[in-house]
């Protein structure tokens, strides 16, 4: 079991109130997943067209603004780290590959969470409501949200081991399900494409199927529908891209979804009861997404 | 009779069904309305008197599963596995239901007034689910009694591994499952049909409809597949 939602505002109006429509959500899906949490926040920032990577230090205390200077010295361009928890957005005047390039091979105490240059993703251990309160997400304005409580079932619980995954610009997946093919597709998409894991985690493999997928010129659409043929197992799958949200779910359809849709906003998760806190949902439209169909909304879709 | 209101934000779940399954005072014969379901789950099991139960909202997992005699109005859509292994009495969904719909049920009468996702009817064991719209994927698996009737289309696989339940069908069929077939539409399954309609107050001509139901060649062993094995 796992828990997870999604919240993609059509109304702009309402950019400002993102995060406090969508916490209680993520809450309400405690019961499904109550090892960890992590969501994914896309947030552009006018007239800032910067690389933002978020990283991640299980240690405590972490230098950021040492790492902001190092970066800004050795990249040559202007550098800033935003903490939030044991998280920072480390933003910088360069190209979102390079910076995050830079952080991998120069700080292996710290995990890269996302890179891109609108999302940022926060993950941790502990119940979803006390995660959302760690990282202040009542207060985070932003055009959408991906989220998704964790239970556990094939890999560890650990932070790294949390949804949702980003491998490519800006990218982000998370998963109710368990994929069985996942050993032999990292290794083809490693070896064969030079796709980078980080983890052990299913999941991440079906997130670097999606960024190759669109790498070799697919829209995300495309590239899920093109998952329904390569990606074998269970799942649910929401999507996130700089101005796009996607919803899939296998042929078999054994993992829940539930959508609903208002001109000012469209969302979906796990149970009814994660929308049942959005305001006017008794007069959205509300529906199970049919199985093996890809939903999007957005640009880029 | 005005019904008695329970709140679900102010009571909960446990209050709602100790209320209705008669543990705090006489139900038999009561009318109920419940608020603020907000796709809580298990709303409404459990209950074993005749009593009119409407429940304003989308409701979670099992609602009304398990009942005798009750009759419970959902207005909204319902969660996965509404009306599971119902065992008389009426569920009448405004909306639509996920998967599983009636799952198990031994006997009363189902109403969705939407679509039914996949598995609508599996197992059913002599319950009657009435679908206004169109059902899922593998509805009727190892259906082994009572009539599943749609009026709008079925997914694949419909009734796969039937036993002696009755299928009927006005839209198309994406595919039938091992062992069930058409088969003819006599009088007595058409006047059967017909008065299920109207009980269950669904405007349609039985005539409309196909009727799918067992093959039987599943039920015993076959010396010819013997080397499958």
């Amino acid at each position: 079991m796992c828990g997870i939602v999604g919240l993609y505002l059509k109304n702009p109006a309402l950019r400002p109130h993102l995060g406090r429509l969508f916490s209680p959500m993520m809450d309400e899906m405690t019961e499904r997943g109550p090892d960890s949490a992590g969501f994914a926040v896309y947030r552009e920032q006018p007239g800032r067209e910067q690389a933002k990577v978020t990283v991640c230090s299980i240690a405590p205390g972490y230098d950021w603004s040492g790492l902001a200077g190092e970066a800004s010295r050795e990249l040559g361009c202007e550098a800033a780290a935003e903490p939030a928890s044991n998280h920072a957005v480390l933003c910088a005047s360069v190209d979102a590959g390079r910076l995050r390039d830079w952080v991998e091979a120069g700080h292996p105490e710290l995990s890269v969470t996302s890179s891109g240059t609108s999302l940022e993703i926060y993950k941790d251990v502990g119940l979803p409501a006390d995660v959302l309160d760690r990282f202040g997400v009542a207060q985070m304005a932003g055009s959408h949200m991906i989220g998704h409580t964790r239970m556990a079932t094939e890999s560890a619980v650990t932070t790294e081991g949390a949804h949702p995954f980003n491998t490519g610009d800006d990218l982000c997946l998370v998963h109710n399900g368990s994929l069985s093919n996942h050993h032999r597709l990292r290794d083809w998409l490693r070896d064969r494409h030079g796709v980078r894991f980080q983890t052990e985690n299913d999941t991440e493999v079906a997130a670097g199927y999606l960024t190759w997928r669109i790498g070799e010129g697919a829209s995300i659409a495309e590239a899920l529908e093109a998952g329904i043929r390569d990606l074998d197992g269970f799942y649910t799958f929401a999507v996130g891209t700089r101005d796009g949200f996607s919803v899939l779910r296998d042929p078999i359809a054994c993992k829940p979804a539930v959508m609903a849709e208002n001109d000012d906003w469209v969302a979906m998760a796990s149970e009814f009861r994660a929308l049942a806190c959005l305001p006017d949902v008794e007069a959205a439209s509300v529906w199970e997404p049919e199985p093996g169909k890809v939903y999007s909304w957005g640009g880029s879709a | 009779m005005t019904p008695e209101t329970i709140d679900l934000d102010a009571a909960g779940v446990r209050a709602l069904n100790r209320r209705l399954q008669g543990r705090d005072g006489p139900v038999a014969g009561g009318r109920f309305l419940v608020t603020n379901a907000k796709g809580r789950h298990a709303l409404a099991v459990g209950l074993t008197e005749s009593m009119d139960v409407r429940i304003r909202g989308h409701v979670g997992y099992y609602c009304a599963g398990m009942n005798r005699e009750a009759d419970v109005t959902v207005e909204g859509n319902a969660g996965t596995g509404v009306a599971e292994n119902l065992m008389s009495g009426t569920v009448r969904v405004t909306g639509d239901t996920s998967q599983s719909a009636g799952a198990s049920g031994r006997g009363g009468l189902l109403v969705i007034e939407g679509s039914a996702s996949a598995r609508c009817g599996i197992t059913m064991k002599g319950i009657d689910i009435v679908v206004g719209g169109s059902i899922g994927h593998m509805s009727a698996f190892m259906a082994q009694a009572g009539r599943l009737v749609v009026c709008g289309d079925a997914g694949a696989y419909l009734g796969d591994s039937i036993y002696e339940a009755e299928i009927f069908v006005r839209g198309g069929v994406e595919s039938l499952g091992a062992d069930c077939v058409e088969k003819d539409m006599d009088e007595r399954a058409a006047d059967e049909l017909q008065a299920l309609l109207e009980r269950a107050g669904v405007a349609a001509d039985a005539s409309g409809f196909r009727r799918y139901g067992s093959a039987r060649q599943l039920y015993n062993f076959r010396v010819d597949n013997a080397a499958a094995y």
